[in-house]
């Protein structure tokens, strides 16, 4: 019998045909990186980044991760809607990496024999072959190993690209994350002034697509193949049913919202690998934007909102001058508010009454 | 007098002869045979502390509401919510605007839910009508009282705000939000599936929030916390007593898109009614025209 995975997996096997030319290519130019330092560094969940160094202290290195591929139902909101999650190490969105200009990334991705679907990576920072697409699908139970050159510096999605009308339905269910590739001397402003972060915080933003019932409540899958069907003619309507920072509703909110305090300097990164969006933090700035992400261009000053165009990933670089609860919002607020995309910052220090006052509390009109 | 007060006042007069016209158009009409009072528990007489409901501020900052000693004469209030099959009489006499309630997943009768505070007055005014009594919203602290030992009111704490800088509150409450918060569960529940409290009352306090007549106000206070220097009434907006209070615009009938002081938003708005003491003279009006006009 043929069943509904059967058919999402026959894919996979059109896909390495097409996967085998380049892969030869590829093995003909081998080069020698055995003098290079390698470092394996361990990846931690969003919003938060693994330590760092802002300007490299050696040279070019060999920077090794693991992600392994977990599919699982995740909830998505505060009235239990699920999704059938499809995430590149458990988390949506997938880790954030950071390594610098001229470093090579080895990354190992895993799909194993519990997930239902054939998983790739195409690095929006890598050169050829589909972004690596081309040569790391997996099947469930297997694994593959990719390296590829970070040539260009900024923040560059990556995401799930398997095939047709796989690929947009796998980086709808999560599989997108973002690496940050430094200038190997750190930022810097128009002048060439450095420019440095105490903290580093990734926002990933996410557009779901559920489908609903005929009494208009959002349908529970088993699995994803269960909910691929009712999910495309949702996906091809364009009006996402949530749009949400870090997977969920709410996720960086309450106990989970980003900290920070006043003088403190924070980089803000934000992906979207699908849609548009436009970053605004309520109260705040951005002193300093890389609205496309990339370092080699001078950063925008004093932006209200900045734009993040499908498909990459923004950097935005701000210092707290005032203490308080910050709400960092997706500015269509529609979106913000009814959809899911605000996230918090909690805010502690001293106020400054010189850049703002309550001259009159909220009172009656006088009458003369 | 706020204009929703006299508006309720005069209900009473203008529900009997709307009833005696309908009864004159429609003959033998038998809605008013499907409609028995809803039954109540009588609520004693009694005095309570009770913070009042609004924003008070001193200086712009905001305080806990002075707590004033008030006496509330007895009432009898409806023992459950209006019921979601009550409120489809409503409807389905013209009077009422369909709630925006789900499907319960109970067979079970369930409270209305889904409704703004127009549709609770607009209720009032029809059962009023078709029982001969006359009924309206509770105030806040007629719900207060009749919540007894389940009144939360605003759970904030107060400690420590500093008077140079805002933020000081702003993060302490939103703090006391987080902890607040709870799982959402907006699926209507059978009645008494929240048991009834120490008076009698059932299902206080449960997924379903209820609409007062109380207004919200703004109040600046004096350096004492508790003088008024200046009160500003908004009657658009009322309060709602539940798990924890929350202050909506009239029209709204859905409590997640409302404000709530601290804690998640209320999963469901809905509502009970007080029963004014009888009115013979103008009840016994009706059953007479209702005798005259059909029976
Ligand atoms: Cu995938």
């Amino acid at each position: 019998m043929f069943t509904r995975r059967q058919a999402l997996i026959g894919v996979v096997a059109a896909s390495l045909l097409a996967a085998l030319p380049p892969m030869t290519a590829a093995m003909a130019g081998e080069i020698d990186l055995s003098a290079l330092p390698r470092e394996r560094i361990a990846l931690v969940a969003p919003p938060f980044v693994h330590a760092h160094e802002q300007v490299a202290t050696t040279g070019p290195r060999v920077i090794e991760y693991t992600m392994t591929i977990e599919e699982k139902t995740v909830v998505i909101d505060d009235e239990g809607t699920t999704l059938q999650g499809m995430t590149f190490n458990g988390s949506i969105p997938g880790p954030m990496m950071v390594v610098h200009q001229g470093d090579y990334v080895e990354l190992t991705l895993v799909n194993p024999e519990t997930n239902s679907l054939p998983h790739n990576i195409d690095f929006h920072a890598a050169t050829g072959g589909l972004g690596g697409g081309a040569l790391t699908l997996i099947n469930p139970g297997e694994q593959t190993t990719l390296r590829f050159k970070a040539t260009r510096s900024g923040t560059f999605v990556y995401h799930c690209a398997p095939e047709g009308a796989m690929i947009p339905w796998h980086v709808v269910s999560g599989m997108s994350g973002t690496i940050m590739v430094l200038p190997r001397d750190g930022l810097k402003d128009e002048n060439g002034k450095p420019l440095r972060y105490e903290k580093v915080f990734y926002v990933g933003e996410n557009d779901f697509y559920i489908p609903r019932d005929e009494a208009g409540n959002f349908i529970s899958y088993e699995s994803p193949g269960d909910s691929y069907a009712d999910t495309l003619p949702v996906m091809r309507g364009l009006i996402p049913t949530h749009v949400v920072f870090n997977g969920a509703k709410g996720a960086l909110t309450g106990d989970n919202a980003m900290t920070s305090r006043v003088g403190e300097t924070v980089l803000i990164v934000h992906s979207q690998a699908n849609r548009d969006t436009r970053p605004h933090l309520i109260g705040g700035h951005g002193d300093y934007v890389w609205e496309e992400g990339k370092f080699d261009n001078p950063p925008m000053k004093d932006l209200e909102t900045w734009f993040i165009r499908g498909g990459s990933a923004g950097a935005a670089l701000y210092t707290f001058l005032q203490p308080g609860i910050y709400a960092y919002v997706n500015h269509n607020l529609i979106e913000a508010v009814e959809l899911g995309a605000t996230a918090h910052f909690v805010v502690e220090g001293e106020w400054d009454d010189d850049l703002m006052k309550q001259v009159a509390a909220p009172g009656p009109i006088p009458v003369n | 007098m706020p204009w929703h007060i006299a508006e309720t006042a005069a209900g009473g007069v203008a529900a009997v002869a709307l009833s005696i016209a309908a009864l004159a158009t429609h003959g033998s009409d038998r809605i008013a045979d499907a409609v028995t009072a809803p039954p109540t528990v009588v609520i004693e007489a009694t005095r309570l502390a009770f913070p009042e409901p609004g924003e008070f501020l001193l200086d712009g900052r905001p305080m806990p509401a002075p707590v004033r000693s008030a006496d509330v004469p007895t009432f009898a209030i409806m023992t459950h919510q209006v019921g979601l099959a009550d409120y489809g009489r409503c409807v389905a006499a013209g009077r009422c605007t369909a709630a925006d309630a789900a499907a319960p997943r109970s067979a079970r009768a369930v409270p209305v839910t889904g409704v703004s505070h127009f549709d609770a007055v607009a209720y009032a005014a029809w059962l009023g009508e078709v029982t001969g009594a006359r009924w309206r919203l509770p105030s806040a602290l007629e719900a207060a009282v009749m919540a007894g030992e389940r009144f939360s009111a605003e759970t904030f704490s107060d400690a420590a705000d500093d008077p140079k800088n805002p933020a000081v509150a702003w993060i302490r409450r939103y703090r006391d939000e987080g902890a607040a918060r709870r799982p959402v569960d907006p699926d209507p529940k059978p009645f008494g599936t929240y048991g009834i409290n120490a008076l009698g009352v059932a299902d206080f306090g449960g997924n379903v929030w209820e609409w007062t007549s109380t207004c919200y106000v703004r109040v600046g206070l004096d350096t004492d916390r508790v003088t008024e220097r200046s009160r500003t009434e908004n009657c658009r907006v009322h309060v709602l007593e539940g798990r924890h209070r929350a202050i909506m615009s009239d029209f709204v009938r859905d409590g997640r898109s409302g404000g709530c002081a601290v804690g998640t938003p209320p999963d469901n708005l809905g509502f009970r009614l007080v029963r004014e003491p009888g009115r013979p003279l103008l009840a016994r009006l009706t059953h007479r025209a209702a005798a005259l006009f059909g029976r």
